[in-house]
C-alpha cells in the first residue's frame, strides 16, 4: 500500500469508503476529482428552485408584517409564523440530510470538502430565522457552483446573495446620506437611520485581508457606506417596497438607500458608480496580498497542520497571486505542496469530519434509522449543521475540538451506530483498508480480539474511536 | 487499566443547553477548598450602557434615548440596573453585587475575536499566548481547585496546566459497554496527546450520574446546574459559564431585554442553589468590549471600547454598588468621539477581586492573570 495514501483520503477528501478502490497515482487521482466534481449532483435535484425559496422568504415577511399591522388577529399571525416556522425547520432539515448524503456518497471528496471549506470561510448561521431558508441554498447555490472559478467571483457571488446579506445586517444599513434617511430622519429625530458597518468589518476581518492586516477603522466605514443600497426585497419594514422593483427574497441595489459620494478604502478612491462602487471595492480587496496570505494560511490550517510551516503558506499564497486567485490553481499548488504529504497525521478530525468518515466506513444506515439520526448526532457532538453561531464559522485547531466530552460522545455516537451498520463481516481488514499504513498494530490486535469474542459491532466501534480514526 | 464506575447513571440534565452542545465535568479534589468561583463570559461585546445605565450623565440620551430604561433599578443616584435584572437589583440592595463601569482590557481595535483573545489570555496583544488566565490561576489556588467548563469544549480562558473538565450534551444513546472502554482505554493510554482527556473523560461519566436531575432548559436551570455541581462534595470549585448572542448590532432594546432576564435568572438560580455556599462564592462577569455609546441606525450599537463587568457574591468587601472613575459621554470625552472610554481594566479589577476572595497574595494574581 503506498504510505501516503491515506493523506489523499483522509487529509485531502473525507475518508476512505468501506468499497472504495484507490489508484496508486495519489496526485492524479486528486486532480481528477476536481476535474470530475459536479456541482450539481443528483441529490440536489429534489431541492427547491431559488423562486420556492424566495417564496418562502417572502411568506416569512408577510406573517411577520401582518403580526405587526393587523394587531386584531395576532393569534392567526402567531399560527401562521407557528406552521411556517416547521415548515422551514423541515426544508432545513432535508437540506442537512442531502449535504451529509452527498459528502457520504461523494466520489471527489477532495472537492467535497473544498465545499465545506468555503462554506465555513464564508459562513452563516441559521440562529437568524431567515437563515433557516437561506443557508442551504446558499451553499448549494453560491458556494458549490463557484469554488472551481476564482476567488472574486466567490466573493461577489456571496455578497450577492440574500443570505449574506441578512446574516450579517447589510440589509439594515442605511447610507445616513442617502435621499431615504435624509427625508425620514428629516420627519423623526428620536430614531435615526442609518450605517451598520456588520458586513463591512467582516469582509475586511474574515473574508478577505484577515484581521490585523493594516486596514482601520475608517476602512470599515467606508466600505460600509459603499455596501449601502445593497438589500433584499421584503426586509425591514415595508417603507421601502415602492423603491424597489423586485419580488421579496430578491438580492437588489437600492439607489434610495445608497450613500452618495466617492468613498477611499485602503488608500485608493472609488467613484460613486451606485451598485458597482462596492463590487469594485470587492474586486480589489479579492486579490490582495493579505487576501492571499490569510487564504493561503487558512487552507494551510486546513490541510497541512494547526501551525502550519511558513513556507508552504508562502507557497500557497504565491500561487493565489500568480493565478490572481484562480482557485484550481490554488488546490493545484496544495497537492503539489510537499509539506501536505509529510505532515503527521496529527489534524484532530472536527465532529463533521469525524462523523462523514464514520459514515464512509458504516455506510449511512448506521447513522441510525435514517438521515435524521445523523443530523442530531452531529448537533450532539457539538457541530450541528450550518450552525456555527458565528460569522468566523467553526475553528479548524485541536484545542477548540478535543475534550473529554468530545471524545466520549464520539465513543457513544460509534457504538450506538456500529451494530446497525450494514457491513459487519470482516472488520480487521476493514481497519487496514480504512486506516492503511495509520493503523497501529495495537488497535489491529484489539480489533480482531473484540470480533473473537463475539459482540455485533464491538471491532467497529473500536476502530471508529480510535485514537488513529480521531486524526486525519 | 482505568478504574470504571461500578453503576452508570446516564446525565440526563439537559434541554436547552442540549442545542447549545454542552459536555461534562469530572474533578476530584480536596474538600478542603471551601471558596467557589464562577466566571461568566459575555461572548458578543455586551453593551455596558445598556446593562448599568449612566442616568446621571447629561449626554446619555442625547445619544441613545431609545435604549435608555425609565424602570432601570436605581443603584446609586447615578447609575442604574437594566430593568429585566430584577434579582440581580436585589443582590446589589443587599450589598451582594458591584458593578465596575468604563473598563475593558487593554485591546483598542473592535474585532470579537482578538477581544475575546485578549480578555482570555490576559496578554497585551492576541494571540500572544495559548493559556487563559483563570486556567494559570488554577493552581495558585489553594486546596486543589478543579474547575469546568459549561461549554463543549475548553474555553481558552480556561486553558493551562490543569485538565478541566467540561459538561457535555446530555443524549439518548446507549452506553458503550466495560469493554469496549477498557479496550479503549489501553489504546488511548500509548496516545500522549489524547490520554488525558481520555482520563478525564472517564471520571466525567461517574460525576455526571449524581447531577441527573437538573435540567437546564433555561438561565435559571443552567444556574441551578452549576450551583449543584459547585456544592457536590467532589465536584469543581471553580466554574466558566459562556454566554452569547450580546451581539446587538440591530433591535438592541428588546434582544438585551431577553438576554440580560436570561443572565439575572441565571444569577439567581445559582445564588438560590447555592444556599449557605453562596457566602463563599465570587461571581465574576465581563466581556470583551462595550458598543457604540451612540445607537446606530438600526436601532442598535455597533462594536466599541468600554464596558461594564460585575462581581457578585455572599460576601463582598463592603463598598460602593457601582465602582468607576466616569469618563463622561460628552462627544469631547468619548474614544475615538464613539465609544465610552476605557479607565480601569478589567483583568486587573477581576484579579485584584479573585486575590482578596482566596486570600493570595495580589501581586501574585495579578502577575497571574497578566501572564506576566
Amino acid at each position: 500500500m503506498n504510505p501516503q495514501r491515506n493523506i489523499a483520503t483522509d487529509r485531502f477528501g473525507l475518508g476512505v469508503q468501506a468499497d472504495e478502490a484507490v489508484p496508486d497515482d495519489l496526485r492524479c487521482w486528486l486532480r481528477e476529482q476536481l476535474r470530475r466534481f459536479d456541482p450539481a449532483p443528483s441529490a440536489l435535484a429534489a431541492y427547491p428552485d431559488s423562486a420556492a425559496i424566495g417564496g418562502a422568504y417572502a411568506d416569512l415577511v408577510r406573517i411577520r408584517r401582518s403580526a405587526r399591522e393587523e394587531g386584531g388577529d395576532a393569534e392567526a399571525a402567531r399560527a401562521m409564523g407557528m406552521a411556517a416556522r416547521q415548515e422551514d425547520a423541515r426544508l432545513l432539515a432535508e437540506a442537512a440530510a442531502t449535504r451529509i448524503e452527498m459528502a457520504v456518497a461523494s466520489e471527489t471528496s477532495f472537492a467535497e470538502r473544498l465545499v465545506h471549506f468555503w462554506s465555513n470561510h464564508f459562513a452563516v448561521s441559521v440562529e437568524k430565522l431567515p437563515l433557516r431558508i437561506y443557508a442551504a441554498d446558499y451553499e448549494f447555490r453560491v458556494i458549490r457552483p463557484n469554488i472551481m472559478g476564482s476567488f472574486t467571483d466567490l466573493l461577489l457571488s456571496v455578497a450577492a446573495h440574500p443570505a449574506m446579506l441578512i446574516f450579517l445586517d447589510q440589509t439594515r444599513s442605511v447610507g445616513p446620506g442617502s435621499a431615504l434617511a435624509v427625508r425620514a430622519n428629516r420627519r423623526r429625530s428620536d430614531r435615526e437611520i442609518g450605517l451598520n458597518e456588520n458586513y463591512a468589518r467582516e469582509i475586511l476581518e474574515l473574508h478577505t485581508l484577515g484581521v490585523r492586516s493594516g486596514y482601520g477603522q475608517e476602512d470599515v466605514t467606508e466600505l460600509a457606506r459603499a455596501l449601502t443600497g445593497w438589500t433584499v426585497a421584503g426586509v425591514g419594514d415595508g417603507r421601502l417596497a415602492r423603491f424597489v422593483d423586485a419580488a421579496d427574497g430578491e438580492t437588489v441595489f437600492v439607489e434610495e438607500l445608497h450613500e452618495p459620494g466617492p468613498r477611499t478604502v485602503l488608500g485608493r478612491s472609488y467613484a460613486d458608480t451606485g451598485a458597482e462602487q462596492a463590487h469594485a471595492i470587492l474586486r480589489d480587496l479579492a486579490l490582495r496580498p493579505e487576501t492571499a496570505a490569510h487564504i493561503a494560511r487558512k487552507l494551510a490550517v486546513h490541510f497541512i497542520a494547526d501551525d502550519p510551516p511558513a513556507a508552504a503558506v508562502t507557497r500557497l499564497a504565491q500561487a493565489f497571486l500568480a493565478s490572481d486567485g484562480d482557485l484550481p490553481s490554488v488546490y493545484a499548488a496544495l497537492i503539489d505542496e510537499p509539506a501536505v504529504w509529510s505532515a503527521p497525521r496529527a489534524k484532530f478530525r472536527s465532529p463533521w469530519d469525524w462523523l462523514v468518515a464514520s459514515l464512509r466506513v458504516t455506510g449511512i444506515a448506521g447513522a441510525g434509522d435514517n438521515l435524521r439520526g445523523s443530523i442530531r448526532a452531529f448537533g450532539a457532538l457539538g457541530q450541528p449543521v450550518w450552525q456555527s453561531g458565528h460569522p468566523a464559522g467553526w475553528s479548524d485547531q485541536m484545542v477548540d475540538w478535543a475534550s473529554p466530552g468530545a471524545l466520549l460522545a464520539r465513543v457513544e455516537l460509534a457504538n450506538r451506530f456500529a451494530p446497525r451498520a450494514g457491513r459487519q463481516g470482516d472488520v480487521p481488514a476493514l481497519a487496514t483498508h480504512v486506516l492503511g499504513d495509520a493503523l497501529r498494530s495495537a488497535t489491529a490486535d484489539a480489533i480482531i480480539a473484540a470480533e473473537a469474542s463475539g459482540t455485533r459491532g464491538t471491532g467497529l466501534a473500536l476502530l471508529l474511536s480510535s485514537p488513529e480514526f480521531m486524526r486525519r | 487499566m482505568p478504574d470504571f464506575p461500578l453503576t452508570r447513571r446516564r446525565l440526563i440534565a439537559a434541554g436547552a443547553l442540549a442545542g447549545l452542545g454542552i459536555t461534562f465535568p469530572r474533578i476530584a479534589m480536596g474538600a478542603e477548598q471551601s471558596k467557589r468561583l464562577v466566571f461568566i463570559i459575555q461572548r458578543g461585546a455586551a453593551d455596558g450602557l445598556a446593562m448599568v445605565q449612566p442616568h446621571g450623565d447629561p449626554a446619555l440620551r442625547s445619544l441613545r434615548a431609545a435604549l435608555v430604561d425609565d424602570d432601570a433599578h436605581d443603584l446609586d443616584g447615578f447609575f442604574a440596573l437594566h430593568p429585566a435584572m430584577e434579582q440581580t437589583a436585589r443582590m446589589f440592595a443587599a450589598g451582594e453585587a458591584r458593578a465596575f463601569h468604563a473598563v475593558a482590557t487593554s485591546y483598542r481595535e473592535r474585532s470579537h475575536f482578538d477581544g475575546q483573545n485578549l480578555l482570555e489570555t490576559g496578554a497585551s496583544a492576541p494571540y500572544a499566548i495559548g493559556t487563559g488566565w483563570l486556567g494559570r490561576l488554577v493552581p495558585l489556588l489553594p486546596g486543589e481547585g478543579g474547575a469546568m467548563a459549561m461549554s463543549a469544549t475548553v474555553p481558552l480562558a480556561l486553558r493551562g496546566e490543569r485538565p478541566v473538565a467540561t459538561y457535555a450534551p446530555p443524549n439518548r444513546i446507549p452506553d458503550p459497554s466495560d469493554e469496549l472502554l477498557a479496550q479503549l482505554g489501553t489504546l488511548y493510554a500509548e496516545d500522549a496527546q489524547l490520554a488525558p482527556l481520555w482520563e478525564e473523560g472517564l471520571r466525567t461519566r461517574m460525576l455526571a450520574s449524581d447531577i441527573g436531575a437538573d435540567n437546564g432548559r433555561n438561565g435559571a436551570a443552567v444556574g441551578a446546574l452549576v450551583a449543584s455541581l459547585l456544592t457536590a462534595a467532589d465536584g469543581p470549585r471553580l466554574a466558566m459559564i459562556e454566554t452569547g448572542n450580546w451581539d446587538t448590532h440591530l433591535g438592541q432594546a428588546g434582544r438585551l431585554r431577553t438576554q440580560l432576564g436570561g443572565l439575572d435568572a441565571l444569577l439567581g438560580g445559582m445564588r438560590e442553589g447555592l444556599g449557605s455556599v453562596w457566602a463563599d462564592t465570587l461571581v465574576l462577569i465581563a466581556t470583551e468590549f462595550g458598543r457604540t455609546a451612540a445607537i446606530n441606525g438600526t436601532m442598535g450599537t455597533d462594536h466599541g471600547t468600554g464596558a461594564a463587568a460585575l462581581m457578585l457574591g455572599g460576601a463582598l468587601p463592603a463598598g460602593d454598588p457601582v465602582v468607576a472613575d466616569w469618563p463622561g459621554l460628552a462627544p469631547s470625552q468619548l474614544y475615538e468621539n464613539r465609544d465610552l472610554r476605557a479607565t480601569a481594566n478589567v483583568l486587573d479589577i477581576m484579579a485584584r477581586g479573585i486575590a482578596g476572595h482566596f486570600a493570595l497574595d495580589p501581586e501574585r494574581a495579578l502577575a497571574a492573570v497578566r501572564a506576566a
